[in-house]
């Protein structure tokens, strides 16, 4: 049930105190209609949320390796101090003197992530990842642009990558060219040469790549982009395999964005909102959204901003929570982070590949893939069921069916805040599916059995969505 | 079936005269799953070899449709506007465009093509 479908008319949480001032009306910025929100008791909505979190699995329920999201944990001492109320309670309007505290979190944070990536200047507006590559994207453009070159009208995207970054090409008028990865899960080095050339505006690339794989071609690659005088832009997604260890900067990368809700341990996947920060070296700065904080490089120029890509400063409060986390874990504690990441995942890897088979069988970054297309052939169970039936043991599915690249994928990416036994306990939970397999597949279609919502038929739930509301009436 | 054409990006071509009609190969739909989503080009657009012409949702993913020939869609399969679920019951029935040819790519014989997919 909708918490609108609860509402009843003149049901309130909070009681305003009797009006003792005069009444003033305000007319410029007056609604046509009274705003459309539930009226409902504080219990009742404590009840409602109450309800809605116990149908669904967070990081806080059990162990949740979605592949390329980066479910760490998400430390209380962040929302404690996002909380504060010199953070919380301020205007974005509010004069500048009087938020000095909040101006120098933006400079800080700005710093931190310079150091980290290799990049000269951020922007912290965009408000997650694809907003970063749309952001990113459009820095490119500009640049080009500002040379009058304007016959570069491709992006270069490898076959592995995640779905947002054509997309977010897309969104920018750019084409698409799709690049085949090699054996190993890298760029085809060959096939990147035949398709870069005068039209090339850009290459965008995550490394380690979505197969959990470090691409050792990357110097030779961004050299490749940048003889065709095209630049290079790095996905962030996976940054939590090398931050602190090696820099996108330092790889050939122009421009970037990062994920504090994954990296830097913010809530997200309904804990929602994030922040997508964008980073670029000097060449690329002045095109930057504005206001930019922190140590500006020389030359910088804000009338050739590409503007605003997000009202005001982003999501404030999650930029909080990022600084917190850095300034938590200190230059040694990124670096450990990021190694504990990807020491678990190989951990993870080692436990479960007696049962499963890998796509690509070698030492992995922060996450892997396995393909169970020779489980599906012999047995008839599913890559979606065996992630279906983890979740009768308390744990949340991997990624599925992505890179798109790998038959029957199973990404799994178990981050650095798991504990051995949590990676022991999920390897025997993938050994037990895969015994059940064997011995009774049948019984894996339906799973899972013991959630309070049992499998979605998610074919009737794409192809004749239902309306549950209809705010109309 | 038996005047069919394939490309090794999984789509199926039947050609009349210097018309091409193209779809989704069996073996295409099968991987796909169960398609939830045809998202149509539009009579008039031009097609190239190699290049996306449209793309298509299943439950797994959102994934490129590749033409093999070059030329003008004169015709689009609107049925599958509502009924995306066609290309899963009948892919050879379930035609998605229809292209006047102007350059067709090498392409693969059923036979050739069942012993690729293999």
């Amino acid at each position: 049930m909708l918490i609108f479908e609860k509402s009843v008319k003149g049901r309130a949480s909070i009681q305003l105190d009797k009006l003792d001032v005069p009444h003033y009306e305000l007319k410029a910025q007056k609604r046509n209609a009274q705003a459309r929100l539930p009226e409902i008791s504080e219990q009742d909505a404590v009840r409602h949320y109450t309800e809605l979190s116990r149908k669904a699995h967070g990081v806080d329920n059990g162990f949740y390796p979605l592949g390329s999201c980066t479910m760490k944990y998400n430390p209380r001492v962040n929302e404690v101090i996002a909380a504060d109320k010199a953070f919380a309670n301020i205007h974005p309007l509010q004069e500048e003197e009087t938020v000095k505290g909040c101006t120098q979190v933006m400079d800080e944070l700005s710093d931190y992530l310079c150091a980290i990536t290799g990049m000269d200047a951020f922007t912290l507006q965009p408000a997650a990842g694809a907003h970063g590559e749309f952001t990113g994207i459009m820095l490119i453009k500009a640049y080009h642009m500002s040379r009058n070159d304007t016959l570069r009208t491709k992006i270069i995207v490898p076959d592995s990558a995640h779905g947002t970054n054509p997309a977010s090409a897309h969104m920018c008028d750019f084409d698409i060219v799709s690049v085949p990865s090699n054996a190993q899960g890298g760029v085809d080095i060959e096939e990147l040469k035949k398709v870069v050339g005068p039209d090339t505006a850009g290459l965008m690339l995550t490394n380690p790549n979505t197969l959990g794989l470090f691409d050792k071609n990357i110097l030779k690659i961004t050299e490749i982009v940048h003889k065709a005088g095209g630049l290079c832009y790095y996905d962030g997604a996976n940054l939590n395999a090398i931050m602190g260890v090696v820099r996108p900067g330092d790889m050939g990368f122009d421009c970037m964005h990062l994920n504090i809700h994954k990296t830097f341990s913010t809530p997200h996947g309904g804990g929602g909102p994030g922040a997508g920060p964008v980073g670029c070296k000097k060449s690329l700065a002045s095109f930057l959204p504005t206001p930019v904080f922190g140590k500006l490089p020389q030359g910088y120029d804000p009338k050739k901003s590409i503007g605003k890509v997000k009202t005001f400063y982003g999501n404030f409060s999650v930029l909080v929570k990022g600084l917190a986390y850095i300034k938590t874990l200190g230059k040694e504690g990124i670096k450990d982070a990021a190694q504990k990441a990807v020491l678990n995942a190989n951990y993870l890897l080692s436990l479960v590949k007696k049962d499963y088979d890998l796509a690509y069988d070698r030492i992995c970054m922060h996450e892997f893939v396995l393909s169970l297309q020779k489980l599906k052939d012999e047995t008839g169970v599913s890559a979606m069921d065996v992630a279906k039936a983890m979740l009768d043991y308390g744990m949340h599915p991997p990624t599925m069916y992505f890179p798109l690249i790998v038959h029957e994928a199973l990404m799994l990416e178990p981050t650095e805040t798991e504990s051995r036994e949590t990676l022991i306990k999920a390897a025997q939970v993938l050994n037990t599916i895969k015994q059940q397999a064997v011995a009774d597949s049948a019984s894996l279609h339906d799973s899972p059995k013991t959630t309070i919502i049992g499998r979605v038929d998610e074919v009737r739930a794409a192809r004749q969505p239902v309306l549950k509301y209809d705010f109309s009436k | 079936m038996e005047n069919l054409l394939f490309s090794k990006s999984h789509e199926w071509v039947k050609i009349e005269g210097n018309k091409a009609k193209i779809g989704l190969s069996d073996y295409a739909q099968h991987e796909l799953g169960d398609i939830v989503y045809v998202n149509l080009p539009s009579v008039g657009d031009k097609v190239t070899i190699g290049e996306s012409f449209t793309d298509v949702e299943s439950v797994k993913a959102v994934s490129e449709v590749y033409s093999p020939v070059s030329g003008t869609i004169t015709a689009v399969n609107e049925e599958l506007e509502s009924q995306p679920e066609l290309i899963n019951n009948a892919p050879y029935d379930a035609w998605i465009i229809v292209v006047e040819v102007s350059e067709k790519d090498e392409l693969l014989t059923k036979e050739e093509y069942d012993k690729f997919c293999k």
